[in-house]
């Protein structure tokens, strides 16, 4: 890939990165839209990693921020029915 | 291309810690916990990052004699590693956590919970 | 809201000192000593090709070890606080309705090329991108989608207690015999290092990687059928 993709390919992943982040942590939605927009967040990370050339690191935040980070949010989401609503 | 990650990174460190100390319920706040800690690492990987050069791995695009002069620095990539898979442990606790406070009080709101505060 | 504003200005100073790093970053041109260090000898010192692998599991071995302890300790505290409130005796089963055809399916199709999946990228930590904490996470993801097919399995905890602790007796073993047998903790030399980029190569360390994927693992699995298994109430 040369130079003049990455650069805009960046830019973009990180308006899309800080748009995610905030839907996460705003109080207005609901708390899964809050947990999924936090492991969108991850994944994009992940890409970024990518395009900095860092393919090891990329790999464990996929798996592990992105995939089982996100799941130990829904199981203890999924017990405590009631409280999650602020 | 490392400015933009360093400059995301900072602002996604920002907007996780405005979330963590604003919400007022537990599994919000560890969300925006998460989001401080991806913050941290981009710009640690970011600060390793050197222009046109590829990963540290040697094969036959990277040849060992050249493989000073064609890598990046593999050193925040080791440390940013480790920091990811304790930050997955360190949310696990949190949650675990988390979980108990909503199952001896019924409530996962912070407010409610008065036994520490002064 | 004065709480309001004293968060928000206490974030404005962050973000001073953040905005202070970021315009006097420079980025670097050359390789920095440490890192020219590791570039030039990884592959004739230890044999491995993917450099950040031999970063993690020889140079900076030790970070390692600490860092499989945090996550055991993590795991069991994880273990421990969430049985305090869970009552003895099974009590009543939940009757759940049975999963649909086209989940078992997928899932026994699917687990064990996601197992085989998590091996091939452990063993071949030090030649490709990957390691034993990606294999470890992506076969903890197996356990994962067994658990999402069938919410009641219950997984046995001594065999997962018994993988991790053999695996991390089998990582400090090997650091141990390191140094009675080759130059140091954790030295990589106990086995011949032969030629870069085959599969048996670098010595110890694709034995090591694979002890910690399956130590990794074993602690992201007792995590998630830990927090699966609370009172449903």
């Amino acid at each position: 890939m040369s130079e003049n993709i990455l650069l805009p390919l960046s830019l973009l992943l990180a308006l899309a990165m800080v748009v995610a982040a905030v839907m996460a942590v705003r109080g207005r939605r609901s708390l899964p839209i809050a947990i999924l927009a936090a492991g969108l967040v991850s994944l994009l990370t992940s890409v970024q990693f990518l395009l900095l050339a860092a393919p090891d690191v990329a790999m464990t935040e996929a798996a592990i921020g992105s995939g089982l980070t996100t799941f130990l949010f829904f199981f203890v989401l999924g017990r405590v029915r009631g409280g999650a609503d602020d | 291309m490392a400015q933009i990650a360093m400059t995301t990174g900072f602002i996604l460190i920002l907007v996780g810690l405005y979330g963590a100390l604003t919400n007022r319920n537990l599994l919000r706040m560890i969300v925006s916990f998460t989001i401080a800690h991806s913050g941290v690492n981009l710009v640690l990987v970011a600060s390793g990052y050197l222009n046109g050069r590829t990963a540290p791995i040697l094969d036959q695009a990277v040849p060992l004699a050249e493989a000073a002069e064609r890598i990046i620095d593999p050193l925040p990539q080791a440390l940013v590693l480790t920091a990811i898979v304790i930050g997955v442990g360190v949310t696990a606790l949190m949650l675990a956590y988390a979980y108990r406070i909503y199952v001896t009080k019924g409530t996962l709101d912070i407010g409610k919970c008065r036994e520490l505060k002064w | 809201m004065i709480r309001r504003a004293f968060v928000l200005l206490l974030l404005l100073a962050l973000g001073a000192i953040f905005l202070d790093l970021l315009l006097g970053f420079v980025p670097a041109t050359e390789l920095n000593d440490t890192a020219r260090y590791y570039a030039e000898r990884s592959a004739t010192d230890l044999g491995a090709a993917n450099i950040t692998t031999a970063i993690i599991v020889t140079y900076r071995g030790l970070d390692t070890l600490g860092e499989v302890t945090v996550l055991f300790l993590t795991a069991a505290i994880v273990g421990l606080v969430l049985a305090l409130g869970r009552r003895s005796g099974d009590g009543p089963q939940r009757q759940l309705p049975p999963t649909g055809e086209l989940l078992t399916t997928g899932k026994n199709l699917l687990v064990p090329l996601i197992l085989l999946l998590g091996v091939y990228v452990f063993v071949n930590g030090h030649l490709t991108p990957g390691g034993g904490f990606q294999g470890g996470a992506i076969l903890a993801s197996a356990i994962l989608l067994i658990l999402l097919t069938d919410p009641l399995k219950r997984f046995s905890h001594g065999l997962i207690a018994a993988i991790e602790s053999f695996s991390g007796l089998v990582f400090v073993g090997l650091g141990l015999l390191g140094v009675a047998l080759a130059g140091g903790f954790l030295d990589n030399r106990l086995l011949p290092i032969g030629t870069v980029g085959e599969l048996f190569s670098a010595g110890v360390i694709p034995i090591i990687y694979s002890f910690i994927g399956l130590k990794v693992g074993a602690e992201f699995s007792s995590m998630l059928v830990n927090l699966s298994e609370t009172e449903d109430s």
